[in-house]
């Protein structure tokens, strides 16, 4: 394939942002979702013969998959060696990328068609969407460490507005803030982390990078070398650029943004804050891999808690949530967090590398399911006009194919077999168990939890009882019935749930894994009983609990008051934050600075001004108009000029 | 006696200060006028002085002056055009009473 075909994986979105972002509102208020949703059907078909060609055709050298670098060009040099370059990097996990971002927004824009009519501004909700899929192709196809970070903050503005495109709701510009201030925080760290690696290895490039700082070379020596706090360059460097991951992909605690995110419109919600965006931090740390694994596991360890602490955490919390979006955000955050300890348990290379493969597996089962429930959910909401699931319930009959596609794809994040969920889940879970029990234990007890709150949203939604539209009498017979959804609504639903049963069966370590040697995993029957037996255990409290009405849920809640109610209200954390910020930072840093910057720098800048006037208004007595005078004291200075310099200079 | 550089010099020295003179006592601005004119005639008696005596040979000196010729007399309309105006304005051209240009 020509760079130029590969280069418009990301120009085409890019072509469709500008032209409906600058005439979309003139010229396609009714086409500009026609045409943003063609230009990414363009892009999907390149992005798939890309994967095809570099699966199947080229990218294979002697059985090991290599790091392509198809087109890169010089865009600011600050030195020989450092470089920010610009570039399309094709390697397993990017092609991968590729796929999934591609498909998850084809089925999006599509879907939008039906989710979004009638919006006022509808153009440009497609310029958004766009965008954001120009800057998160570009991000994965990034050959640059610093490539990458510019595209990781075009992705946080993009759903920074996304987020906030309801922008006459109070809660979704809140929610917008708080997205944005909670990973820009993050992004510091990463912007810190980048510049302690690229200091140490000398070099912006990726490629560079991690084999300076994986083999032994004066570069890594210096990186090794240097410490602070007692931790060396490379681990502080490292921990600081998985904050910024851990910042987008809202691991534990940096994950209080993601709940409030799903204020955005849920297509949105299924593209941004579930298939793509928020796998980004997993893919940095995948991208940055060879390092953490080889000269600093230390780090990877660390990457390994914090994400099996996400994983339990977000599903304790999602068991008690009554917004199905919550619900579904907090499942998302759990998801994210296996796949953050999948790469954390992995090794490099060979046998070992299973987590590392597990975690890509699982990264792409988990996009297409996740992105179907939210869709699933959206339609939901589009009938019920609301979020909670106390407003819903026995709406099986009503919407049978969101019905069937929301079964296929809650069946699959229980990890039941044969769906696509169960086969990575079962890989990370064993690439866990070879590696550390205790997350063993957390992931296995976690995947009880995912079926268990999965069902009871399930059963919530399409079971319970008897659905009654509430606003039943205030509608007339024409406005009511407006049936299930559109059929642009219900295809993507149709594709991404044939996508969630087939895509389990892919030899995924054929194609991805830490090295790029292909990595034959084999089926472990005895380890695949016990995720099993806690998914199947898990369901069944659901359908004990939920399938018709009982007061069973709110004994059970009785029974475990204290926890459930701190549960219920997030652990709090929401609290402590505003805490720290409101009255810790704001009372001890800001306001300080406020005063500071209010009588010291603004008093300065007011003296100069002062002073200046004063001056003037005393300098101005000596403008008399009269010429003569003028003439006068200008002859003085010129006498007493030549006074000085011809007779008292030696 | 022969006449030399320094007999030039004095004349245009004593033209100059005369020049000065005139143009910080006399009230009178088309006075006023002509006492700068002087000056400026002292400068091209210098120019033209020191291109005879010191580069004999060059003619520098003597292009300089018809320049600064040609330039005051169109200086010297430029002045007497505003002096028309001020005298509108004021019906007279005293100086004195020309000070409204001030902040």
């Amino acid at each position: 394939m020509s760079p130029i075909s590969i280069a418009l994986i990301p120009l085409l979105p890019l072509a469709s942002f500008l032209l409906l972002g600058l005439f979309g509102k003139r010229f396609f208020s009714k086409s500009g979702g026609i045409i943003g949703t063609l230009s990414l059907l363009m892009s999907t078909t390149l992005s798939l013969l890309t994967a095809y060609n570099y699966f199947f055709v080229s990218g294979k050298v002697d059985g090991v998959y290599q790091k392509i670098e198809v087109l890169k060009f010089t865009w600011l040099e600050f030195s020989p060696g450092v470089s920010v370059d610009m570039g399309l990097l094709l390697d397993p996990i990017s092609v991968l990328m590729l796929v999934v971002v591609t498909i998850v927004s084809l089925m999006v824009h599509v879907y939008s068609l039906g989710y979004m009519k009638g919006e006022e501004r509808f153009t440009t909700y497609y310029a958004f969407l766009s965008l954001f899929t120009f800057s998160m192709l570009s991000l994965v196809i990034s050959t640059n460490i610093f490539q990458i970070y510019f595209f990781w903050e075009l992705v946080g503005i993009s759903s920074f507005m996304l987020i906030g495109f309801h922008f006459d709701r109070p809660s979704a510009l809140a929610a917008a803030k708080k997205a944005f201030i909670v990973t820009r925080f993050a992004d510091l760290g990463f912007l810190i982390g980048i510049l302690i690696l690229s200091f140490h290895a000398e070099t912006l490039d990726f490629k560079t990078l991690i084999e300076r700082l994986t083999t032994a070379s004066p570069q890594l020596h210096s990186a090794t070398a240097a410490s602070f706090l007692g931790l060396s360059a490379l681990t502080w460097g490292l921990l600081l650029v998985f904050m910024g991951g851990a910042g987008k992909s809202a691991m534990f605690p940096l994950h209080i943004w993601l709940p409030d995110a799903m204020e955005g419109p849920t297509p949105v919600s299924a593209l941004i804050h579930a298939a793509t965006m928020v796998v980004a931090g997993v893919y940095l740390v995948a991208r940055l891999f060879p390092v953490f694994a080889i000269s600093c596991p230390a780090a990877l360890e660390v990457v390994a808690y914090v994400g099996a602490v996400s994983s339990l955490f977000a599903a304790v919390i999602a068991c008690t949530q009554t917004d199905i979006k919550r619900v579904l955000a907090y499942s998302t955050m759990s998801q994210i967090g296996y796949m953050m300890f999948a790469l954390g348990v992995s090794g490099y290379g060979g046998e070992h590398g299973l987590g590392f493969t597990a975690s890509m597996f699982h990264l792409f089962t988990h996009a297409m399911f996740k992105a179907l429930l939210f869709l699933g959910a959206g339609a939901v909401i589009h009938y019920v006009h609301s979020n909670e699931m106390g407003d819903m319930g026995g709406l099986r009959k009503k919407m049978p194919v969101t019905h069937l596609t929301f079964l296929i794809a809650c069946l699959a994040i229980a990890g039941v077999p044969p769906l696509s969920g169960f086969f990575s889940k079962e890989e990370i879970l064993t690439a866990a168990f070879h590696s550390n029990k205790l997350i063993y234990g957390v992931a296995l007890f976690t995947a009880g939890l995912t079926a268990f709150y999965m069902f009871r949203l399930y059963f919530s939604i399409f079971w319970k009882k008897e659905y009654k539209d509430l606003h039943e009498d205030t509608k007339t017979q024409s406005e009511h019935h407006h049936g299930e959804a559109p059929f642009t609504m219900k295809l993507p639903l149709m594709i991404l749930g044939v996508l969630a049963i087939v895509t389990g069966f892919i030899p995924f370590g054929e194609f991805v894994s830490s090295n790029g040697a292909a990595l034959h995993s084999e089926f472990h029957l005895s380890l695949a009983i016990a995720p099993i037996a806690f998914g199947l255990v898990g369901i069944f409290i659901a359908l004990r609990m939920y399938k018709s009405e009982s007061t069973l849920p709110a004994r059970v809640a009785g029974s475990f008051r204290g926890f459930y109610q701190s549960a219920y209200h997030k652990f709090y954390f929401d609290e402590l934050y505003l805490f720290v910020t409101k009255r810790i930072i704001f009372n001890l840093i800001g306001r300080p600075a406020a005063w500071v910057d209010k009588n010291v720098v603004n008093g300065l800048v007011d003296a100069s001004g002062l002073f200046a006037q004063d001056g003037s208004e005393e300098l101005s007595v000596w403008q008399s108009g009269k010429v003569q005078a003028y003439g006068i004291w200008f002859l003085i200075g010129v006498i007493a000029m030549v006074v000085v310099f011809v007779f008292l200079t030696p | 006696m022969e006449i030399g550089l320094p007999h030039l010099l004095f004349v245009s020295t004593a033209l100059f200060f005369i020049g000065a003179y005139g143009f910080l006592t006399r009230r009178n601005m088309i006075t006023m006028l002509m006492a700068v004119e002087l000056m400026l005639n002292a400068v091209n008696i210098n120019f033209v002085a020191f291109n005879k005596y010191l580069w004999g040979g060059k003619l520098d000196g003597v292009f300089f002056t018809i320049f600064i010729i040609a330039i005051a007399a169109a200086e010297t309309a430029v002045a007497i055009a505003i002096i028309i105006h001020i005298y509108r304005d004021h019906s007279n051209i005293d100086v004195e009473d020309a000070d409204s240009l001030k902040f």
